[in-house]
């Protein structure tokens, strides 16, 4: 606390409230950002269980074991499964190579790896139906073939892909720079493999920074509309994802279905955000290198 | 020392790469640069060149076309609007939650981060049951003659619910290192609370607020999914640009959804190379504060 402050002459009349604000002020500074946030975030997390409950159980239960529904489920769930490993061995790698080696272009290389950030989602599917679309520039090719991948899940992968790639590199890159490679370097000279050192030395030390990272992407992979969208082809049963199956039951005016399967997803969110804050109390310090997103 | 992969690694690399005893430097910089050129350049860059073949005059008519103009005008302006909202609200929840205890702080935290975790889609049709004119905040508006979903506020308002981490995140740990000292110098040299945050507090978070405002601006632009349950969709009202470019690729208009994603691709990306620029200055601001 501020109590240390006490210099001589210059010290203010009251130093407590040196760098405080009168009372009322804090309180309406308080109550002005509970009452947005309470407004913003928790009116319309609470609507969706509403909704997804306004005609009782019975009807919420039906919605989610639809036939339709389960597909859905599954589908995001297979999708999630090969697109999050995916990236987590991309993460790995990319950030082995950019923490424990100094080399030209590493600057560009990390913006590099953060651009999909800035790339709108519907942008992030587009690139995909251009190049493997009818129309694009080897769909034509690929077709010939017999390989489909706009409207297949080939595609919702790719794109998932796409959307997520940054989220575990960004938070391994800067987690693994920090610790350096001293305790590596000890391991190699004395006498463990490159494997050895990677699992014994470094995962270790970067585990719970890994599972945040995993954390993260999983919730997007499995959430995401836009990228998703544009290459599904919303065929029922076949290609959509969990939050296209919201959007046609939302379109049909099932809004109890649209919501209960929304529920599941806000369930989703909330555990993340749970494991999140878990993981942020447990290990913050080690963490606060990439919380931003 | 001298395993395989070193050894066998072309002389050339040595000089664009210092020397190390751990191994590995190819096989994962090889993986990480394949992986990243598939997945993520190459699509960008055959994205880039598709609105060649419409050459200049082609790609000019299909990006100046009044609906076009329009839906990149709703586009930038709701995301403007929205990022100013969240500029500000985003500055007062970051410093209450800096600065002051109240119960269930760290509740409100952790609730910050939830439009990154809910998925876009819910979180629109979540918004959109609100605001309609039967909805919980809608039914109170009617009376007023305010009408927000299904017009370009209802836009507004999604883009304020996605965008609120980015500044919040952004502000928060820099609020939080500020040394205390400056505002005690303020304050024991006569200035007021008042005067003490706008001219040594708010300077040295401005960095960051700009930085958590342009984070949100971008995210508004290209945002798809919360926006189009609550927006309506009207052609020339309230139309978004991503929403436009599904409306052409719908028609098998490549390369005019191209031309568009190309115009918004480029816009972002000077967004970043700001918040880049921004980001470099404040670091060497903190180093000589430090």
């Amino acid at each position: 606390m501020t109590d240390t402050v006490a210099p001589v002459t210059l010290a203010p009349a009251r130093p407590r409230d040196a760098r405080s604000e009168p009372l009322w002020l804090k309180i309406l500074l308080i109550v002005a950002s509970l009452g947005f946030i309470g407004f913003m975030l928790v009116l319309p997390l609470v609507s969706v269980f509403v909704e997804a409950l306004a005609k009782g159980l019975g009807p919420y239960f039906a919605a989610i074991s639809d036939p339709d529904a389960l597909s859905a489920i599954r589908l995001t769930l297979l999708v999630a499964a090969i697109a999050v490993p995916c990236n987590l061995l991309f993460g790995l790698c990319a950030a082995w190579a950019i923490a424990k080696f100094d080399f030209r272009g590493k600057a560009l290389l990390i913006t590099l790896i953060d651009l999909p950030f800035s790339v709108s989602p519907v942008i992030s599917g587009l690139i995909y139906v251009l190049l493997f679309g009818i129309h694009g520039w080897l769909g034509p090719t690929l077709d010939h073939y017999g390989i489909k991948i706009i409207f297949t899940t080939s595609g919702l992968v790719l794109a998932t892909i796409f959307v997520t790639f940054p989220f575990i590199a960004r938070e391994l890159i800067p987690l693994m720079q920090e610790q350096g490679s001293e305790e590596e370097e000890a391991a190699i000279s004395l006498g463990a493999s490159g494997l050895q050192t990677f699992l014994r030395v470094t995962l270790p030390n970067v585990a719970w920074g890994l599972l945040y990272g995993v954390l993260l992407c999983n919730a997007r992979a499995m959430g995401e509309f836009g990228a998703v969208s544009v290459v599904s082809g919303h065929v029922r049963g076949l290609t959509n994802t969990m939050p296209l199956h919201v959007e046609i039951l939302y379109n049909e005016y099932d809004f109890v279905g649209a919501f209960a399967v929304a529920s599941l997803l806000a369930l989703l969110a909330l555990v993340t955000l749970v494991i999140k804050s878990l993981l942020e109390w447990k290990f913050g310090d080690r963490l606060a290198a990439g919380m931003k997103h | 020392m001298a395993d395989t992969a070193s050894s066998s690694r072309p002389r050339l690399s040595l000089r664009w790469k210092q020397p190390s005893v751990i191994p590995g430097f190819g096989i994962t910089l090889g993986f990480a640069l394949t992986y990243l050129s598939l997945i993520v350049l190459i699509p960008l860059a055959a994205l880039l060149l598709r609105p060649v073949e419409l050459g200049f005059e082609g790609f000019w008519t299909a990006i100046s076309s009044p609906r076009v103009l329009a839906s990149l005008r709703i586009s930038f302006g709701c995301a403007f609007i929205a990022a100013l909202i969240n500029g500000f609200f985003g500055l007062m929840v970051a410093w209450v939650l800096v600065r002051y205890r109240f119960p269930l702080k760290r509740l409100v935290d952790a609730l910050v981060d939830f439009p990154f975790a809910l998925p876009t889609a819910v979180a629109g049709i979540a918004l959109t049951g609100l605001y309609a004119p039967n909805g919980w905040i809608g039914h109170f508006l009617v009376p007023l003659g305010i009408k927000i979903a299904f017009t370009p506020l209802g836009i507004i308002v999604a883009l304020t619910f996605i965008g609120l981490p980015f500044v919040v995140r952004t502000v928060q740990p820099v609020l939080q290192d500020l040394d205390p000292e400056f505002e005690d110098a303020a304050a024991s040299l006569g200035a007021t609370r008042w005067q003490a945050f706008l001219f040594v507090v708010l300077p040295s978070i401005a960095p960051a607020l700009l930085t958590g405002f342009a984070l949100a601006f971008a995210r508004g632009v290209g945002e798809y999914g919360s926006v189009i349950f609550i927006a309506g969709n009207m052609p020339m009202k309230s139309e978004v640009a991503p929403l436009l470019i599904v409306t052409k690729l719908e028609q098998y208009d490549y390369a005019g959804a191209a031309a568009i994603a190309v115009v918004m691709l480029c816009v972002s990306f000077l967004i970043l190379l700001g918040v880049n620029y921004l980001q470099r200055r404040f670091s060497r601001h903190r180093e000589k504060l430090a």
